[in-house]
């Protein structure tokens, strides 16, 4: 099947120490838009990692050509909301995905992504691990316990008219997602939170797809105190301030 | 109005509308029923409200979708990328 019309989807892959599996997914998204035929282009944003994950990005440039992946580096880490205004900066796309660069979302998705959108002419598109067939692997109880439970109150304090506030695997029209990250301040978590409160602030219409979330970093990196801690904070700031 | 300012407005009104029946403030002479149900009413809703919310969280936890098929598929696509990446030339 291919693609008459002109849309163009960019997707923006935020890097640091992504050197193994930077080239998996790049070779995913290759998959799965070649086989859907839409247009489409690869942003990597890498933040000066250590480990060469620039350097395979430069191979997979001249293997998929540099039309197909596009290098924006930075010289550090600087965070993922002025990853995405770097990255937009740069897109000759009309839509922006967001998403992980660790596999933990599959690119298997983004049709599904480009149809829904389509279907309903969304403002934006997100990926729910709490709804329909979404779903995670590699979570213990302890970790679905804490995510189903924050969900549950930032659910019942914001009534955000979307079932997953914490994810980042999401399809946004390119002006949309210009307007809202000039708007949020907060960072991690509550930033993708914010950024659908916000949405809905200003009208924006959000429609969901099931996704399955594979976390291979839990085992590594446990969701500690701190994290609750600044998680609850955020969330107390938005439902005092939206 | 922001949510929080949603949440006082909601409060107050209950609340105001809990104690005039509760303490009759306008004088309206209300059955004694009507004071021995509102009384405890607060207290009640948080506890329903309590209940249905670790019913609902245990039941979300319960049928968290865990999905191994997901996982299955990943694993079989990376061995494939691999293979692929290092026939197009990738050097790690």
């Amino acid at each position: 099947k291919t693609s008459e019309d002109s849309d163009k989807y960019s997707v923006l892959l935020p890097t640091y120490n992504e050197r193994e599996n930077l080239p998996l997914i790049v070779w995913l998204l290759v998959k799965y838009f070649g086989e859907s035929g839409y247009n489409y282009e690869i942003i990597v944003i890498d933040d000066g990692s250590p480990d060469g994950t620039l350097q395979i990005a430069e191979q997979l440039q001249k293997i998929y050509g540099h039309d197909k992946i596009v290098l924006r580096p930075r010289p550090k880490k600087l965070g993922l909301g002025t990853a995405y205004i770097h990255g937009i900066k740069h897109a000759t796309g009309n839509f922006i995905i967001i998403m992980d660069a660790d596999l933990s979302h599959h690119p298997k998705f983004i049709p599904q992504f480009i149809e829904k959108q389509k279907e309903g002419g969304y403002d934006l598109i997100s990926g729910t691990r709490y709804r329909g067939d979404g779903g995670v692997y590699g979570w213990d109880l302890r970790r679905k316990l804490i995510s189903r439970g924050a969900n549950f109150i930032t659910q019942v304090l914001l009534r955000p008219g979307a079932s997953d506030l914490t994810g980042s695997f999401r399809l946004y029209k390119k002006n949309v997602l210009e307007s809202l990250v000039e708007r949020c301040v907060s960072k991690g978590y509550v930033f993708q939170m914010e950024m659908i409160v916000r949405a809905r602030q200003l009208g924006y219409t959000i429609g969901e797809v099931p996704i399955s979330f594979v976390d291979r970093v839990y085992g590594e990196s446990k969701l500690g105190g701190n994290e609750i801690v600044s998680f609850l904070k955020g969330l107390l700031t938005l439902f005092a301030t939206t | 109005m922001t949510k929080l300012l949603e949440w006082l407005f909601a409060v107050s009104l209950v609340g105001v509308a809990w104690g005039l029946v509760t303490f009759d403030l306008l004088d309206f002479q209300f059955p004694a029923v009507y004071r021995e149900v509102a009384w405890p009413m607060p207290v009640y809703l948080l506890v329903v409200f309590g209940c249905y919310s670790l019913a609902t969280v245990g039941y979300r936890v319960a049928t968290f979708n865990d999905c191994e098929e997901a996982a299955r598929e990943l694993q079989g696509q990376i061995q494939e990328a691999k293979e692929d990446l290092k026939k197009k030339g990738l050097k790690i």
